[in-house]
């Protein structure tokens, strides 16, 4: 059984009169442990496929079970549970709390996860050494750099030890310098065995990835995995 | 755990804005300082009043000259009288009347030497120290033999000792009390104020004396006040006054009393009853002003909210459910309320506090119920949880991704 099971998933918004399918009989599967791409166009239905992906969302239609469990049946209050054990985001746009300061930023899934405080505060701080920002806890994130704060945003999605670590054009904000380094950092994390599916409209950000998917339409019109991986396959 | 964190986090927020905060909760400031300050104010005031009372004793019984119920319809208007040949009348027929005075009374200017006071003269007779229960410090109060004689003696509070500078031995010194010369006798004990009267502040003469001051009309309209025997009697002894008085004064069966009679535990209703109807009109606009404090709060907490909002999604997205959203914003604003509540208690406490040392004579230091706290805090927490309720619901129900888009 893999990790992601999404089964002819359709995700539909009314525009008046208009149906519009951001998703459109999507099927994916995400064995625990990929570092996964997901490329297309903007209106593709990355987004979308995303926040369903990072049970922000439930499916018009179709079935989406993520380690077993049926996500479109669940509950508010249960999605927001299993956002806080299984999923890890990471923004384009960092989303970390103003007037806070790292460590207090990082600690947030652990707070709603009901961790006691000692314990909390021990793995945040890991969490930031895991990212390099061992010097920077007591920093707001208005006295980091954008590199930094993507980091601080990075132990935020690692702390609570989620089944996917799930990144949205986590380089749109940053230079091409600091998108190397962040990058790299995700590549250091599926080495240790994460499960990583990136959201990038950038090519060579998605060379890092193992396995590349490209939507189109609320579809996935390309997968590098269904044809094994060689350069005969021409993609 | 999430509870406490959840009220960590609102604490933050409101620290994070203080002055928008401190505004916010201005409106339950008012408020509830108009509550605490009004609530110390009167039962302050109901204290003294009552003391005062009681000081009397439950045996004290008023009878006033009542001008008000004449002149209905059919009445032909008579000369409302009470005279003191009433009040022998009454100590003569009426069982179980201990003392009795008549009262007179009126301002005079005293004058000693080249020194003037306006004072208040009361003409009563020797037993008004028992009735008033207001004994002579010095000196003596006037006796029978005084009145009968219609000697012009005069027993003086302190206050007129004071303001006439009759030295230390007051006793023995001639002054005019307007036009009557008079000769003090005696100086009342340390009374201070009761109702706003300087009770140190009076000049009393024999009745009979007082009515070269007044005027022989004076005598037509005067107050009776006795003490009856012992508690038990006071209604019996009511009655039998109001019944003796009709006949004195022939009013036919079915027309009203042209005179009142009042017990030491009715005026002490009535003040109730007063202050009482005081308390309940203040109740009412300090309800406005919470009301519109509230409208105040949960205006901010709109406000917040929205500006709040990818906050608020940031905080679902790593797994906030909407009842910690709900918990966070509602604990701010019953923070914000309570917080108000407390300020206002303070502040209210000290306008009562000042009120009551900026007003002449033994006021008793600013007291506040228990209850009063309560109920002020009751409604703050009320106000805040009425008024935070939606806006928080509302900060619970935001999509997050919605939330997360937000700008």
């Amino acid at each position: 059984m893999a990790l992601i099971e999404i089964r002819e998933v359709d995700k539909v918004y009314e525009m008046g009169a208009e149906k519009i399918f951001a998703l459109d009989g999507l099927d994916l599967d995400v064995e625990r442990g990929e570092y996964l791409a997901v490329m297309g166009a903007s209106g593709s239905g990355k987004s979308t496929l995303m926040n369903l992906i990072g049970c922000l969302d439930r499916p018009s239609s179709g079935t989406y079970a993520l380690d077993g469990t049926e996500v479109q049946k669940l509950s508010d209050e249960e999605l927001a549970a299993i956002r806080n054990r299984e999923i890890g985001f990471v923004f384009q746009t960092f989303n970390l709390l103003a007037r806070t300061d790292a460590l207090r930023n990082v600690e947030l899934p652990l707070i709603y996860g009901g961790m006691p405080r000692r314990e909390r505060r021990e793995k945040a701080a890991a969490a930031l050494e895991r990212v390099g920002l061992g010097d920077r806890m007591k920093h707001d994130s208005s006295e980091l750099s954008g590199g930094q704060r993507q980091r601080v945003a990075i132990a935020r999605a690692l702390v609570n030890e989620p089944s996917i670590l799930l990144a949205d054009e986590p380089t749109g904000n940053l230079d091409s310098a600091t998108s190397e380094e962040i990058i790299r950092l995700f590549d250091e994390l599926h080495a240790a065995g994460n499960t990583v599916i990136l959201v990038t409209h950038e090519a060579d950000i998605a060379t890092h990835a193992r396995r590349r998917i490209l939507l189109r339409d609320g579809r996935v019109v390309e997968d590098s995995a269904a044809a094994p991986a060689s350069p005969a396959a021409g993609i | 755990m999430v509870f406490v964190e959840n009220f960590r986090i609102a604490l933050a927020a409101l620290w994070a804005n203080k002055l928008r905060s401190l505004l916010t909760t201005l409106g339950i400031v008012i408020g509830v300082a108009a509550v605490i300050a009004v609530v110390s104010i009167v039962q302050g005031l109901q204290f003294q009043i009552t003391q005062q009372l009681q000081g009397v004793g439950a045996t004290y019984i008023m009878v006033l000259p009542d001008t008000g119920n004449q002149g209905g319809p059919g009445v032909i208007a008579r000369q409302v009288k009470l005279t003191w040949e009433d009040g022998q009348a009454i100590r003569d027929r009426v069982q179980g009347v201990a003392y009795i005075t008549p009262v007179i009374l009126g301002g005079a200017t005293a004058k000693y030497r080249d020194r003037q006071h306006d004072t208040l003269v009361l003409g009563v007779n020797d037993d008004w120290p028992d009735v008033a229960n207001f004994l002579v410090e010095r000196g003596r109060f006037f006796s029978s033999i005084d009145l009968d004689h219609r000697r012009k003696v005069v027993v003086v509070g302190l206050k007129v000792v004071e303001e006439l500078r009759l030295g230390p031995s007051p006793v023995g010194r001639e002054i005019y009390v307007g036009n009557v010369p008079a000769t003090v006798v005696g100086v009342m004990e340390k009374k201070g104020q009761t109702l706003g009267t300087d009770v140190d502040d009076i000049v009393y003469m024999p009745f009979e004396t007082s009515l070269a001051l007044f005027g022989r009309r004076a005598a037509d309209q005067v107050q009776i006040r006795l003490q009856a025997e012992s508690a038990g009697v006071v209604e019996r002894v009511k009655d039998e006054i109001g019944a003796l008085l009709r006949q004195r004064h022939r009013i036919p069966a079915g027309q009203p009393d042209d005179f009142q009679i009042l017990l030491q535990d009715e005026i002490l209703s009535t003040v109730n009853t007063i202050l009482g109807s005081v308390t309940a009109v203040v109740g009412a606009v300090v309800g406005v002003a919470l009301l519109v404090g509230g409208i105040g709060i949960m205006n901010i907490m709109l406000v917040s909210v929205t500006e709040r909002t990818r906050e608020i999604g940031i905080r679902k997205s790593v797994g906030a459910r909407r009842r910690d959203i709900l918990v966070q914003f509602l604990i701010e604003a019953i923070t914000l309320s309570l917080v108000g509540g407390a300020l206002g208690a303070a502040a209210g406490y000290g306008i009562g506090a000042l009120v009551a040392s900026l007003l002449p004579g033994d006021w008793p230091p600013a007291h506040v119920p228990l209850w009063a706290f309560a109920i002020a805090f009751g409604f703050s927490a009320i106000v805040g949880i009425f008024f935070g309720i939606y806006p928080a619901g509302k900060a619970a129900r935001l999509d997050p991704i919605e939330a997360l888009r937000y700008e």
